[in-house]
C-alpha cells in the first residue's frame, strides 16, 4: 500500500508529466515534420489572422451555427471542458501541494466551488456517456475505446472527490485517484484525448483556408 | 522564301494602306493582323449582308464568303484565312481557296521559315490533315495535337485508330489512340497521347503518352522508353544527335530525363517548356523550385530571380548565350534577361526577341491600353493603340516596329525603322 | 457496435450495381489492395491525414451537417464521421489489409454518399475537413481501377479530348460559329471572337455547354456585347474549365487539365479569365489544379462569371431593362461559396435584377449540396434514385420557399442545376430552374 503509494506520487508524477509533455509534444512535431514532406503546401496558406478568427468562434461558447443548433450539447461540453481543465489545476489541493514540493504557487479555488466543478465534470461525462448509448449516429461512432476513455477521464474526478470527502475506503480512492489521474496524463498524447492538441491546428487550418482563400465563414 | 535582308531597312516611318481611312469604310470589321515585314496589314471584313471577306491594305479579296476566320499571316507574308461556303470549308490564301473543301477545318499551321500551309480538316467525322491541299491518304476517328517539322513538309497528330462504344471504359485502357505521322499510324496504341514534337529534321516524332491510367513515359517514332514515370510533360528533340528529352515525375519532385535516363540532379515542384539553345549545348526550362516561386533553369541550374505567380515565353538568343523570359508577380508582367528583371511592370508582354548577334532584346508590352516596344529595358517613347512583334534587322542596327497610332496621331498603321543605338542609348 | 449490423444488412439489398467498381474489384487481389494502399499512404498520407482522423472526437457534430444523412432518416452510415470510420479509418488501421468488398463498398461512399460539400467541415468543432478524407479514399480506389463507370468515362473523355464530353475540336469551334450565326439574327454586329490575342478577358465554359447547352454561350455573348467586353475563346484545347478527374482521384490529369486551360489564357495574352456559371470547375482551377501544379494561386486572375456580372452591373456596363418580376430564390452553390465566399455578391446581382427575392434556409455559407457536386451526378444512371432520395432535404428547403412564393429558383452552377433538375421533377415541386445570366439576357438593355 505504501509502496503504491509513494510510487504514485513520487516518481510516477513525474513519468507522467514527462510523458505528458514529450508525448504531446514529440507527436506535434513529428506531425510538422510530415507536413513539410507530404503537405507542403499547409504552410503556405496557414495565416495566423484567419486562424484566430475561426478558432475565437470556435471557443466562445454558442460562436458557431453548430453549437447554436445543439444548446445542451454545447453547454455541457463548455462546462465539462472548462471544468475539467480548471479544477485540477486550482485546486487548494494541488496548489498546496505543489507549493510543498516545487516552492511555486498561485492563487486555488474555494473548496465548495471546487466541489461543483468536479461534480460537473462528472456529469459531463455522464452526459457524454449517455449520449453514446441513445444518440443513434453517435452510438454508431463509438469505439470500445472511447467508453474506456470516458472512464479513464471520469475517474481521477471520482476519486478526487471521494478522497477529498474521506468517505470510505478514501485511502484506496487516494490511490486510485493518483493513479488515475497519471493515467489520464499519460494518455493524452496517444489517444482520442490528443484532440486537445490538434484544435488549434486542424481548426486553423480551416480557417486559414476558409478566411484566406475561400473567403468565406467556417463557423 | 523572301529574306530578311531584302526587307525595307531604310530608318524613318511608312505608313501603309490607310488604315484609319478603311476601318471606317466597313460596318463590321475584326481586328487586324500584320505580315511579319510590316509591308500588310488585313482583317476579317463583312463585304456586304451575310458575306464576309479579308481586307489587306484597303483592299478586300475578290472572292467573299458565308464565313472567315482565324486570319494569320504565312511566313512569307501572304494572308491565309478559313473560309466557308455552302457550309463547306477550307483554306484560302491571297484571296484564292483551295481546290478541296471539307467539312470543317481548324488548326491552321506553318513552320517559322517555309510557305507550306498545315490544316486538320474532317469530312463525314473522319479526321485527317491537309498540307497544302493535299490531304493525308488516311483518315481517323479523332485528330488532335497536330504539330509540322520545321521545314513545313510533314505533319504529325495524335489520333484514335479504333473506335470504343460510348461508356466502355475497359476498352479505352486497353489504348485506343496513337500518333500520326503524314498519314500514317504507329502500330503501338496508347492509353493516351498528348503532345509531340518533330526532330529539327523532321525525320523523327516523340510524343508524351500515358500506356495506363497511371503510367506516363515518352515514346519515340513508335517505340516507347521502358521506364514509366507518375507523369511527364512534352518532349524535345536535341537539335544536332536527335536525342530525346522530357520533364519526368520522380519522387523526389520534377527532372530532365534524356531517353528515359535522369540527367538533373535537382528535384523540381514543377518543371516543363524545357528547350534547347540552337545548337543544343544548353537546355533550359520553366521552373518552381519551391512551391510557388518561378523561374528559369539552365542546365540545372535555377535563376536568382523568382516571380510569384508565372514564368512563359522563355527563348534562347540566336547563339545560345542568352536567355529572355517573362514572368508575373503581383498581377504585374516583368520582362526578364538572363536572370535580371527590366524595371518595368506591365499589364502584358509579348515574347522576347533577340537581335540576331543577341546583343539586343526586344520586346513588346501593354501598360494602361496602350502598346509599345520596350528594347533593352527602355521604351521606345511612342505608343500604338495594336501592335506587332518587333523584328530585328539582320545586322541588328535596326529594328523594325509595327503598330496602330492613336486617333490623335491620325490612327493609321506604320512601320518604323528605328536605329537600336539611338533608342537603347 | 450491435446496431451497425442492422445498417449493413440494409446497405447489401440496396446494394447498386455498377460496370466499373464491379469489373474493377473483379482485377483485384488482396495483396494489391495492401501494397497499392500502403504505397499511396507512404508518398500522399501525410499529416492532414493523420490529424484529420486522430483529431475526431466521435461526437457527431458533423451528422445534421450532411444531407445524406438527414434525407436518409438519419442513418448513421451517412453522418459524414459514420463514412469516414467505414472507409478510410477502416483501411488505414488494418493497414490496408481488406478485400474487394470492402472496396467495392468504399468506392460506393466515397463516389456517391459524399458530394464533397465541404458542409460538414464548418460544423465540426475541429474543422475536420471530410471532403479531404473521401478524396482520399477516391484516389486510393483510381489506383486501384475501382471507379464508377460512367465519371471514369468523363475522366477518359478528359485525357483524350481534354474536354468533359467528348467534344471534339472541330466540334467546338464549329459550335461557338454557330451561336454566333444565331445571335446576329438578334444583334447583327455581335461575335464571338474566337483566338483574338490581347483581349481583355479569356471566357471559358464547361463541356457540357457545347454539348447540350449552348445557348448559354449565345447568352453571355449577348451580355458581353451589350457591356462592351473584350473578350475571347480559344480554338484550341483549353477551352473547357471543367474536371472530373479531381474527383475520380486522378490528380495528374487534374493537373494537366488545369494546366492546358491556364497556358490557352496565357497563350491569348488576355489578362483574366472569366469562367461560366460552374461551382466544381471553379473549384479546380481556383484552389485545386494551381496547387498540383505548383502554383500557390492562379497564375492569373480568374473569376467566376457572377463576380462578373456584378462588377459590370456596377460599372454601369450593363443595363437592366425591366426587372425579372417573378418571386426568385436562390441556390448558394457550395465551390463558390462555402468554396470562395460569393454569397453576398450574388444576392447584389440578384437585387439588381429581379423585383422579388426569397432566401432558402438555410442559406449561403449554410446552404445544403444540391446533391449532384462532387462528381456524384457523374456517377450516372446507375445512382440517380439514389441521388435523388439522399436529397430529400433539398426538395423540403425547396419547398419551403415555394410556400413563401418562390416561383423560379436561381442556381449558378451546371451542377447544382443537374441535381436541383431531378429534385424538382422527382418530388413535383414545379419551380423553374435558372441561371443568373438566363435571367440577365432577359432582363438587360441588348443594344
Ligand atoms: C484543452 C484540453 C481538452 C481536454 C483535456 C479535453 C478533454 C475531453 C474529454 C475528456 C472529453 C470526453 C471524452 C469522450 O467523450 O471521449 C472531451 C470531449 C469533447 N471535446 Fe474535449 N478536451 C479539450 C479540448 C477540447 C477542445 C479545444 C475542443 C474543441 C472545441 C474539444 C471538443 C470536444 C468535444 C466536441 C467533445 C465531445 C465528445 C463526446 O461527445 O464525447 N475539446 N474532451
Ligand atoms: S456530402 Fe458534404 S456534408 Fe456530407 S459528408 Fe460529404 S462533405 Fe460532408
Ligand atoms: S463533428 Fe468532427 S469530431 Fe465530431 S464526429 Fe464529426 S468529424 Fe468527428
Amino acid at each position: 500500500m505504501h509502496e503504491i503509494y509513494q510510487l504514485a506520487s513520487g516518481i510516477l508524477v513525474w513519468v507522467a508529466l514527462i510523458v505528458f509533455v514529450g508525448g504531446t509534444a514529440g507527436r506535434l512535431i513529428r506531425m510538422a515534420i510530415t507536413a513539410r514532406k507530404k503537405d507542403a503546401v499547409i504552410y503556405q496558406y496557414f495565416s495566423f489572422y484567419y486562424a484566430l478568427r475561426s478558432i475565437l468562434h470556435w471557443i466562445i461558447p454558442f460562436g458557431s451555427m453548430s453549437m447554436r443548433a445543439r444548446p445542451a450539447m454545447t453547454l455541457v461540453a463548455f462546462i465539462f471542458h472548462i471544468c475539467l481543465i480548471i479544477t485540477p489545476i486550482f485546486l487548494a489541493a494541488h496548489v498546496i501541494l505543489i507549493a510543498e514540493s516545487w516552492g511555486i504557487g498561485w492563487a486555488y479555488l474555494p473548496n465548495a466551488v471546487a466541489d461543483i466543478m468536479t461534480i460537473l465534470v462528472i456529469l459531463g461525462c455522464l452526459f457524454f456517456l449517455l449520449r453514446r448509448i441513445v444518440q443513434r449516429d453517435v452510438r454508431y461512432l463509438s469505439t470500445p475505446g472511447d467508453f474506456v476513455l470516458l472512464l479513464v477521464v471520469a475517474a481521477p474526478f471520482v476519486t478526487g472527490i471521494w478522497t477529498y470527502h474521506q468517505w470510505s475506503g478514501f485511502e484506496i480512492a487516494g490511490i486510485v485517484h493518483m493513479l488515475s489521474g497519471e493515467l489520464m496524463l499519460i494518455c493524452l498524447p496517444f489517444t482520442r484525448l490528443f484532440h486537445m492538441a490538434l484544435f488549434p491546428f486542424t481548426r486553423g487550418y480551416a480557417g486559414s483556408e476558409a478566411g484566406g482563400v475561400r473567403r468565406a465563414r467556417d463557423w | 522564301m523572301q529574306q530578311r535582308e531584302s526587307w525595307d531597312w531604310t530608318a524613318g516611318t511608312r505608313e501603309i494602306g490607310d488604315f484609319g481611312a478603311w476601318r471606317t469604310t466597313y460596318g463590321y470589321m475584326e481586328e487586324p493582323h500584320v505580315s511579319e515585314d510590316g509591308e500588310k496589314i488585313a482583317a476579317i471584313v463583312r463585304a456586304e449582308e451575310e458575306a464576309y471577306t479579308v481586307c489587306v491594305n484597303g483592299r478586300p479579296w475578290e472572292n467573299t464568303f458565308d464565313k472567315v476566320w482565324y486570319l494569320r499571316f504565312t511566313p512569307d507574308h501572304r494572308p491565309v484565312a478559313l473560309v466557308s461556303d455552302t457550309a463547306m470549308w477550307t483554306v484560302a490564301i491571297d484571296g484564292t481557296s483551295w481546290q478541296n473543301w471539307y467539312e470543317f477545318v481548324w488548326n491552321t499551321r506553318f513552320a517559322n521559315t517555309a510557305s507550306h500551309v498545315t490544316i486538320a480538316a474532317q469530312k463525314e467525322l473522319r479526321y485527317f490533315v491537309v498540307t497544302d491541299d493535299t490531304p493525308w491518304q488516311n483518315e481517323f476517328f479523332s485528330l488532335n495535337h497536330l504539330i509540322v517539322s520545321p521545314d513545313g513538309r510533314n505533319a504529325a497528330a495524335v489520333v484514335q485508330n479504333t473506335t470504343f462504344p460510348e461508356a466502355d471504359i475497359g476498352k479505352f485502357q486497353e489504348g485506343c489512340f496513337t500518333v500520326a505521322v503524314n498519314g500514317e499510324a504507329w502500330p503501338e496504341q496508347y492509353v493516351n497521347a498528348w503532345e509531340l514534337d518533330f526532330s529539327g529534321d523532321g525525320r523523327h516524332v516523340a510524343a508524351e503518352i500515358r500506356t495506363s491510367l497511371y503510367d506516363y513515359t515518352i515514346a519515340v517514332d513508335g517505340k516507347t522508353w521502358k521506364k514509366r514515370f507518375p507523369c511527364v510533360w512534352a518532349p524535345r528533340f536535341h537539335p544536332a544527335d536527335n536525342s530525346v528529352t522530357a520533364p519526368v515525375k520522380i519522387p523526389g519532385g520534377w527532372s530532365l530525363a534524356r531517353n528515359e535516363e535522369i540527367i538533373w540532379n535537382r528535384g523540381y515542384k514543377q518543371l516543363w517548356h524545357h528547350m534547347y539553345s540552337p545548337d543544343g549545348s544548353h537546355i533550359a526550362a520553366v521552373a518552381a523550385p519551391e512551391f510557388g516561386k518561378w523561374t528559369i533553369v539552365e542546365d540545372d541550374r535555377a535563376w536568382q530571380a523568382r516571380f510569384n505567380e508565372v514564368v512563359t515565353d522563355a527563348v534562347y538568343s540566336p547563339d545560345g548565350n542568352r536567355i529572355a523570359c517573362l514572368g508575373k508577380s503581383n498581377e504585374k508582367w516583368y520582362i526578364a534577361v538572363d536572370d535580371r528583371i527590366w524595371d518595368v511592370a506591365l499589364d502584358m508582354a509579348w515574347q522576347p526577341v533577340f537581335s540576331p548577334d543577341g546583343s539586343h532584346v526586344a520586346a513588346m508590352a501593354e501598360k494602361n491600353g496602350s502598346y509599345t516596344i520596350i528594347i533593352d529595358g527602355k521604351p521606345i517613347g511612342q505608343e500604338f493603340t495594336a501592335a506587332w512583334q518587333p523584328v530585328f534587322s539582320p545586322d541588328g542596327t535596326r529594328i523594325l516596329v509595327k503598330g496602330v497610332l492613336p486617333e490623335d496621331q491620325g490612327g493609321k498603321y506604320c512601320r518604323q525603322v528605328l536605329e537600336v543605338e539611338r533608342v537603347a542609348s | 457496435m450491435k446496431t451497425s449490423e442492422d445498417f449493413q444488412a440494409a446497405a447489401e439489398e440496396k446494394r447498386i450495381y455498377d460496370a466499373g467498381i464491379e469489373e474493377g474489384a473483379k482485377k483485384l487481389t488482396p495483396e494489391k489492395i495492401r501494397s497499392v494502399f500502403n504505397e499511396l499512404m507512404q508518398t500522399e498520407g501525410g499529416a492532414r491525414l493523420e490529424a484529420y482522423t486522430k483529431a475526431c472526437v466521435h461526437c457527431g457534430l458533423c451528422s445534421d451537417a450532411c444531407h445524406h444523412y438527414l434525407s436518409n432518416d438519419r442513418d448513421p452510415r451517412f453522418s459524414p464521421a459514420g463514412k469516414v470510420k467505414q472507409t478510410i479509418i477502416e483501411i488505414v488501421s488494418r493497414k490496408g489489409k481488406v478485400d474487394a468488398d470492402f472496396m467495392k463498398r468504399a468506392c460506393e461512399i466515397a463516389f456517391t454518399e459524399c458530394n464533397l460539400c465541404r458542409r460538414c467541415m464548418i460544423y465540426c468543432p475541429f474543422g475536420i475537413d471530410v471532403a479531404y478524407l473521401m478524396l482520399f479514399v477516391r484516389r486510393a480506389c483510381h489506383q486501384l481501377g475501382v471507379v464508377p463507370q460512367y465519371i471514369q468515362d468523363t475522366a477518359h473523355s478528359h485525357a483524350a479530348t481534354y474536354n468533359q464530353m467528348w467534344v471534339r475540336d472541330d466540334e467546338w469551334i464549329d459550335t461557338l460559329q454557330w451561336q454566333e450565326d444565331e445571335a446576329r439574327d438578334e444583334i447583327p454586329d455581335l461575335r464571338i471572337p474566337i483566338e483574338k490575342e490581347g483581349a481583355d478577358i479569356f471566357y471559358s465554359v464547361i463541356g457540357p455547354e457545347p454539348k447540350f447547352r449552348a445557348q448559354l454561350i449565345y447568352q453571355m455573348a449577348v451580355i458581353m456585347h451589350a457591356a462592351g467586353v473584350d473578350w475571347t475563346m480559344p480554338a484550341s484545347q483549353g477551352w473547357d474549365n471543367s474536371d472530373m478527374c479531381m474527383y475520380t482521384g486522378d490528380s495528374e490529369m487534374t493537373a494537366r487539365l488545369k494546366k492546358i486551360h491556364f497556358e490557352a489564357a496565357l497563350r491569348l495574352k488576355t489578362k483574366r479569365i472569366v469562367m461560366g456559371e460552374c461551382g466544381h470547375a471553379f473549384r479546380s482551377v481556383y484552389d485545386v489544379g494551381n496547387r498540383l501544379l505548383g502554383w500557390k494561386m492562379p497564375p492569373l486572375q480568374m473569376i467566376h462569371a457572377i463576380s462578373f456580372y456584378s462588377e459590370i452591373i456596377e460599372q454601369g456596363r450593363l443595363k437592366i431593362a425591366e426587372k425579372f418580376d417573378r418571386p426568385v430564390t436562390f441556390h448558394d452553390p457550395c465551390n463558390i461559396v462555402r468554396g470562395r465566399g460569393l454569397h453576398e455578391t450574388a444576392r447584389y446581382v440578384i437585387n439588381q435584377v429581379c423585383t422579388t427575392f426569397i432566401e432558402l434556409e438555410p442559406n449561403r455559407e449554410h446552404n445544403y449540396c444540391c446533391g449532384a457536386g462532387g462528381g456524384v451526378i457523374n456517377c450516372g444512371p446507375p445512382f440517380k434514385n439514389k441521388r435523388v432520395q439522399s436529397n430529400r432535404v433539398k426538395a423540403d428547403q425547396l419547398a419551403a420557399a415555394k410556400k413563401k412564393g418562390a416561383e423560379v429558383v436561381i442556381a449558378p452552377c451546371h451542377n447544382c442545376h443537374g441535381g436541383l433538375e431531378d429534385i424538382i421533377r422527382h418530388y413535383e415541386l414545379g419551380l423553374e430552374l435558372k441561371f443568373l445570366g438566363d435571367i440577365l439576357y432577359e432582363c438587360i438593355q441588348k443594344e
